[in-house]
């Protein structure tokens, strides 16, 4: 014990640490920051030096070559000690910092805390953000197996979209002008070097101006910020009725921390890591490249625009977002911030939820795909086994209009339920419909013989309520 | 020598910073010219496009529908293994004319599958469909499918293997 001391001593004498540390540590913090509300910032870095951590300990043992990570992450999920756990962690420490990002996000938007003068810290944070999504995306491409390789073409073919340079943002994706041997170990070196280098660098500056501006106190309605004072209120405040942040306020950032680390560790236990797809091999067609959870409301996005102005959508749409983000402080940095006076912002955030949770919720079904697996009607739904109505409701299952017409609960979700469709339309109006499609159905003029038109339209027409 | 007083200093003392701002600015550029350019290499480097053997002639039924083949694709490295692989959509059409299309839906690249009994290619990200000639039937696509030029030689179809189409404004 008395060694040990002495050797600390020594040490702190020697490197002068607590003399450093200590302060900053246990510089004053106002007094209503030391609340619950306050945990989510310190709780994305923890589960960023989670990430860093089992990051770390993947690159043990992932081999970032095109034609072998694949296995290698078979062997890490399957047989190497603690690996799927490892893996495990990893992939929801994702998915927690992502969801922890976004509420420090939607707290400090709520709370106006990016206002003077912490105009930087919020700007270093929106630069975060975007390191972080990137993150997210080349971890989901270093997951390398089929998913990995098309969400990687199709990322490639939204850069495509972007005017004048988008051949060549689209190449600088991919690596060459196809999937291939330089595709993963570029996705790698984002991965592992070039993004987290940079977020460590973002994370510093984003603390150091934690410390340098201050925490921001929670708002008070009617106490707005005016630049010519607001800094000598701040300290005064924190002067007089200021506690030290370590440990007064830190142990609920640990607290949290604590819950949120256990969390992931349970469920990386518990579920383990997301199973991986067939291998990637670009030949194989069989294949719907659906994001991470965290990603599909964009891909639902992505389905759901206008056919005439997705281009402006896919390459303005995302630019606009971060540069609307970016410039938030400067469009206000004064004025009032509590959320009582600013119902512009809590409808701005409500709006934003609600239009990611709808589209997620949309997304996950997917009802703009043809259901290449729908199960063929059946001899009870058809209503016949025999003769042109039998003969008819094959054709509905052979012809691919199933995958995308539901009738009586069997198909696809792409158009019109068709259940009762004989009540909607009469054989010569459902004639022309197949024949000429529109409304986004293609027309079937060229392809059925005139048997099994007239047999279709027998069948369709026979679609009505008793 | 003076560090005090006199506008001599000053003039030497600007003189180092200059000095080191721009060796220092000198040195990045020197070993950013090879660093960049190595990275964006793949931008401007473009493998020609090379003919492949997809299959015999006679493998293939005059008047068939689509049939998916595979070759390896233009820039084949020792390492890509399985990612080499392309896959296009290859219909005999008449005795020695043929017709390919790339498996890349024009909207985003998703692969499109060809459905035999609907005489459509249908893509299942966005539901982009398109009929047998390669024409948009429906969905987002913004154009037809890429057609991939094909050969017969020595009884041989032999398809051009060319990039991952990528569809621009
Ligand atoms: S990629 Fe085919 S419809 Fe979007």
């Amino acid at each position: 014990m008395n060694f040990l001391k002495r050797a600390w001593l020594w040490f702190d004498d020697r490197t002068g640490l607590s003399v450093a540390i200590g302060p900053i540590a246990r510089h004053a913090v106002p007094p209503n920051t030391a609340t619950w509300f306050y945990v989510f910032g310190s709780a994305t870095l923890f589960t960023f030096m989670l990430q860093v951590a089992t990051g770390v300990t993947l690159a043990f043992i992932y081999v970032p070559s095109s034609s072998e990570a694949y296995q290698s992450l078979q062997f890490i999920t399957t047989q190497t000690t603690f690996g799927r756990i490892v893996r495990g962690m990893h992939n929801w420490g994702a998915s927690a910092m992502i969801l922890l990002v976004g509420i420090h996000m939607i707290q400090v938007y709520l709370t106006a805390a990016y206002k003077f003068p912490r105009e930087m810290n919020w700007i270093s944070g929106v630069v975060l953000l975007a390191l972080t999504i990137v993150m997210g995306f080349t971890g989901q491409v270093v997951r390398w197996d089929q998913t990995a390789v098309w969400s990687t073409i199709v990322a490639a073919e939204q850069a495509g979209r972007v005017p004048l340079m988008g051949g060549w943002i689209a190449d600088f994706i991919l690596g060459g002008d196809t999937v291939g041997g330089t595709t993963l170990s570029r996705m790698f070196a984002y991965h592992v070097f070039l993004i987290p280098a940079l977020l460590f660098v973002f994370i510093g500056f984003h603390l150091y101006l934690v410390i340098k501006n201050g925490i921001s106190e929670f708002p008070r309605a009617g106490d707005p910020v005016d630049p010519a004072n607001y800094r000598e209120k701040y300290e005064a405040m924190v002067k007089q009725k200021g506690i030290p942040f370590w440990p007064d306020a830190a142990w609920k950032d640990m607290v949290f921390g604590f819950i949120v680390i256990c969390t992931i560790l349970v469920i990386a236990i518990v579920i383990g890591p997301p199973e991986l797809g067939p291998p990637p091999n670009p030949s194989d067609i069989h294949a719907l490249p659906v994001p991470d959870w965290y990603f599909v409301f964009y891909f639902a996005f992505l389905a759901l625009m206008p056919p005439e102005i997705e281009t402006y959508l896919m390459v303005f749409g995302p630019l606009l977002v971060g540069l609307l983000l970016f410039c938030l402080p400067f469009i206000s940095n004064r004025g009032e911030r509590s959320p009582l006076r600013r119902p512009w912002a809590v409808a701005i955030v409500a709006l934003t939820i609600a239009s990611i949770s709808g589209l997620w919720a949309i997304g996950i079904t997917s009802p703009w795909s043809p259901d290449f697996d729908a199960k063929p009607l059946t001899v009870e739904i058809i209503g016949a086994d025999s003769g042109p109505l039998w003969r008819g409701g094959m054709d509905f299952n052979d012809k691919g209009c199933l995958y995308c017409h539901t009738i009586s609960g069997q198909g696809g979700q792409r158009g019109p339920d068709l259940t009762y469709i004989g009540d909607r339309l009469n054989a010569n109006e459902l004639t022309w419909r197949i024949m000429n499609g529109g409304l986004n159905m293609p027309g079937f003029g060229g392809t059925l013989s005139n048997r099994e038109l007239s047999d279709l339209v027998e069948f369709l027409a026979s679609r009505k309520k008793k | 020598m003076s560090e005090k007083t006199g506008t001599g200093d000053c003039t030497r003392r600007q003189f180092f910073m200059h000095v080191s701002i721009a060796l220092g600015s000198i040195a990045a550029v020197l070993v950013g010219i090879p660093i960049v350019g190595s990275i964006l290499a793949p931008i401007i480097k473009k493998p020609k496009p090379e003919w492949r053997v997809v299959g015999a002639v006679d493998s293939f039924k005059v008047g068939g529908g689509y049939v998916k083949v595979d070759y390896v694709n233009t820039s084949p490295l020792p390492w890509a293994g399985v990612t080499a692989q392309s896959a296009a959509w290859l219909r005999r059409e008449s005795e020695d004319k043929f017709i390919a299309f790339s498996v890349n839906c024009a909207h985003l690249g998703c692969p499109v599958r060809w459905i035999e009994g609907a005489k459509l290619f249908m893509c299942p990200c966005h539901g982009g469909v398109y009929y047998e000639d390669g024409s948009v039937a429906a969905g987002p696509p913004p154009r037809g499918l890429y057609q991939y030029p094909v050969r017969v030689n020595n009884g041989k179809v032999e398809l051009l293997a060319s990039p991952i189409p990528i569809t621009t404004v």
